[in-house]
């Protein structure tokens, strides 16, 4: 093996800087699942009955469904039994009435993660909703946000104060009936957030959900629900980050979207769990599934995902196109190294007329990674002159990972325009080389060879992310060419 | 003043894999000469090259490269272009979604850097840039799209002459620049590189056709065959190259 491909790979190997632990004391239930977990956990929230019984019914049906195995992931059985559903940082014998009552630790931890939540230092324009396990510790910005009407704040304070807004949207866009992790979320979801912005307003500022998972042997079961009404809109953005551990984590997500009416929603991920090790031991298992509902006319809802941690990511943010003349956009950078697998991409369901939608999709594997992208492109009967383009790119960095494509298209419309586009390419010596002579460095080369191939995606991120991003693909990609 | 060497090749023994390539190359360029360096296919000239380079893959069994009394061959390749050395690609690859500009710029601020010097902002090496566009007649389009991407054959070797420009190296090696271009090209490439002669710095012109010395005058021609230079002249012997062929070289 000649030099160039031994640095290619030695510069994927880079440590996950946000692997620490923190040290709270912390509550969590004794491994273990059944409907008393289920009672247990809506009791701790003191949850209307409505909501215990919807639980309870998805854990019923969830007991009754077979595991799926058709995705191209391989990973030992998961023990639903030997997993924590619920944990919490100890809290105050007095819940903390502001953000800057909450313990040091944990505002502490947020820091680190570079996400300050103290009323001096927060991050100026990002409103932001901290979630540690299966709690959320506090949302920013609120009284600035309540003064235009929206509401951002946890999931568990919105069953209690807009119980209405939440009964109408629960489950309207993913029933828990829809997939196996779904109905599993439906049953034991802890906390998330949530957000309604109401008619015709424009979200002066970002909105921000920061996923931590820090109890060991614990899983996180989050839910957010998003509703922009008539006119209004939104950009949401979500990370997240775990410990370092031997022994995978599992975080079964669910995230429905609502956009009415001339709504535009604007959703983007920057997920960063922890990987695993580079022999594949331990990281996060992370199976969720996001969707979101164009339902009204002209309704326009936008994900950008940039995937780059996860011993696991098994996804696809979709869309369902209802409302006339609604478009449904997806841009994804999936990133795997060492042995992580992807098996992500997105599902554009057209039903309304005149809807569009748009993907493109970018995944880089190095290391032994593998990753696939899957994505489906349904054109019902009712859809006339639905147009969708597909673009799927993938780059290999090294000779031991793999890419894998499978699109799948059923156009039952035949006014329909449907185009796919896919390329694999390999980071090439040539091109490292190239720079190497122009005076840049082979991690330097890598870096903008890579953030060259993902531009496109990149520049759907809000601008401070962007620059994240960039960033993180850097460090996920480090030690792994030459 | 005695001239300054920039390079000085001594008996090089080089090749891939057990394949003998460079079997005692020898060849000292000072500072201010143009050298042009001919031969058929497989002589070694594109060997030569990539090992100057710093290409990986190419192993050096004896012999010795000297640049500015330094060896070379110690360098990492990003370590020899900060010095100043420049290799213009027989075939510039392709870096889809990264700005020319952008790319050029990282470049230059990498040779400044290593000499000390304060990098260049945004606005500073686009004034810079502008002017070499104007030097060297070409399209500022160029800037805007991605390196290489889509360019033609003929818009590459250009591209490779601008950066060349842009980054002002002390030792320029153009390998077989010539080869793709239509005439047109090529004496906008060949005005190029005679537009960036300068006294401090040297070219070593590699190529296959006697056509790129109507453009570029070198001061030494070189003819090499199988690994070594077997007969070295002033200009004329490009021409005698041309009337009789290299059969006729080779066997004198």
């Amino acid at each position: 093996m000649s030099t160039a491909t031994e640095t290619i790979e030695s510069l994927v190997k880079q440590e996950y800087k946000y692997g620490f632990v923190t040290d709270v004391e912390s509550e969590s239930t004794p491994p273990g699942l059944s409907e008393e977990t289920i009672r247990f956990i809506s009791a701790k929230k003191n949850e209307p009955t409505w909501l215990t019984d919807w639980r309870i019914k998805a854990f019923r049906y969830w007991q009754k469904m077979p595991e799926p195995t058709w995705q191209f992931v391989k990973y030992p059985p998961i023990d639903f039994q030997d997993i924590s559903y619920f944990s919490q940082p100890k809290p105050n014998a007095n819940a903390p009435k502001s953000l800057d009552e909450v313990d040091p630790k944990l505002l502490e931890t947020y820091e680190k993660l570079g996400i300050p939540l103290r009323e001096r230092s927060r991050l100026a324009g990002v409103a932001v909703d901290a979630i540690f396990d299966s709690v959320s510790v506090g949302t920013t910005y609120r009284e600035e946000l309540a003064k235009k009407g929206i509401i951002f704040c946890s999931f568990s304070e919105a069953v209690h104060q807009h119980p209405d807004l939440v009964k109408k949207y629960l489950g309207s866009v993913v029933p828990y009936t829809d997939n196996y992790y779904a109905a599993l979320n439906s049953a034991v979801f802890t906390d998330g957030s949530f957000c309604y912005i109401p008619k015709g307003v424009r979200c002066p500022m970002e909105l921000s959900t920061y996923f931590r998972i820090n109890a060991a042997k614990s899983g996180q079961f989050e839910r957010t629900l998003i509703v922009a009404d008539d006119g209004a809109s939104v950009s949401y953005l979500e990370g997240c980050t775990a410990p370092m551990r031997d022994e995978n984590q599992l975080h079964a997500a669910v995230v429905e979207l609502v956009a009415l009416d001339h709504a535009q929603i604007k959703y983007s991920t920057v997920q960063n769990w922890y990987p695993g090790d580079e022999n594949g031991v331990g990281g996060i298992y992370n199976f969720v599934t996001k969707r979101g509902l164009c339902k009204g006319k002209g309704a326009h809802i936008t994900w950008t995902q940039v995937e780059t941690g996860s011993a696991i990511t098994w996804k696809y943010p979709s869309c369902v196109l209802l409302g006339e003349g609604s478009k449904g956009e997806f841009y994804s950078v999936a990133v795997v190294n060492n042995m992580q697998q992807a098996d992500t991409g997105t599902k554009m369901i057209h039903i309304g007329k005149n809807t569009t939608s748009t993907i493109v999709s970018k995944g880089i594997s190095a290391g032994r990674g593998q990753n696939s992208y899957r994505g489906l492109v349904e054109i019902r009967k009712s859809a006339e002159n639905a147009r969708n383009f597909s673009q799927c790119d993938s780059m290999l960095i090294g000779a031991k990972c793999g890419a894998h494509t499978f699109p799948y298209i059923e156009v039952k419309n035949t006014t329909a325009s449907v185009e796919h586009e896919a390329s694999t390419s390999k980071i090439g010596e040539d091109q490292i080389f190239y720079c190497n002579a122009r005076g840049i460095e082979t991690q330097d080369a890598v870096n903008m060879i890579v953030n060259g191939f993902c531009k496109e995606v990149f520049k759907e991120l809000p601008m401070e992310f962007a620059v994240e991003a960039q960033k993180l693909l850097g460090v996920s990609l480090e030690g792994s060419v030459g | 003043m005695s001239k300054q060497p920039i390079l000085e090749i001594n008996n090089l023994h080089a090749g891939v894999e057990n394949k003998k390539i460079l079997k005692g190359f020898s060849l000292t360029i000072n500072a201010g000469e143009v050298h042009a360096l001919m031969g058929l296919n497989g002589s070694g000239k594109s060997t030569l090259a990539a090992i100057l380079a710093g290409r990986d893959g190419y192993e050096v069994t004896e012999g010795s490269v000297k640049y500015f009394g330094k060896d070379l061959l110690e360098l990492d390749p990003e370590e020899r272009a900060r010095e100043g050395l420049f290799l213009a690609f027989q075939y510039p690859v392709e870096i889809p979604g990264v700005n020319s500009t952008y790319f050029l710029k990282a470049a230059l601020n990498e040779i400044r850097k290593h000499h000390g010097l304060q990098e260049l902002d945004a606005i500073e090496f686009l004034n810079l840039v502008k002017d070499k566009i104007k030097l060297l007649d070409l399209n500022e389009d160029l800037l805007k799209r991605s390196v290489n991407e889509g360019f033609s054959g003929g818009e590459k070797k250009r591209a490779e002459i601008f950066q060349m420009a842009v980054l002002e190296p002390k030792l320029a090696i153009l390998d077989e620049t010539d080869s793709g271009l239509d005439i047109d090209a090529l004496k906008i490439v060949s005005s190029g590189v005679n537009k960036l002669k300068r006294p401090d710095s040297a070219q070593l012109v590699i190529t296959h056709y006697q056509r790129l010395l109507n453009y570029i005058i070198p001061d030494f021609v070189h003819v090499m065959a199988d690994g070594r230079i077997v007969k070295s002249g002033g200009k004329e012997l490009a021409l005698e190259l041309e009337a009789n062929g290299y059969e006729a070289i080779l066997k004198g």
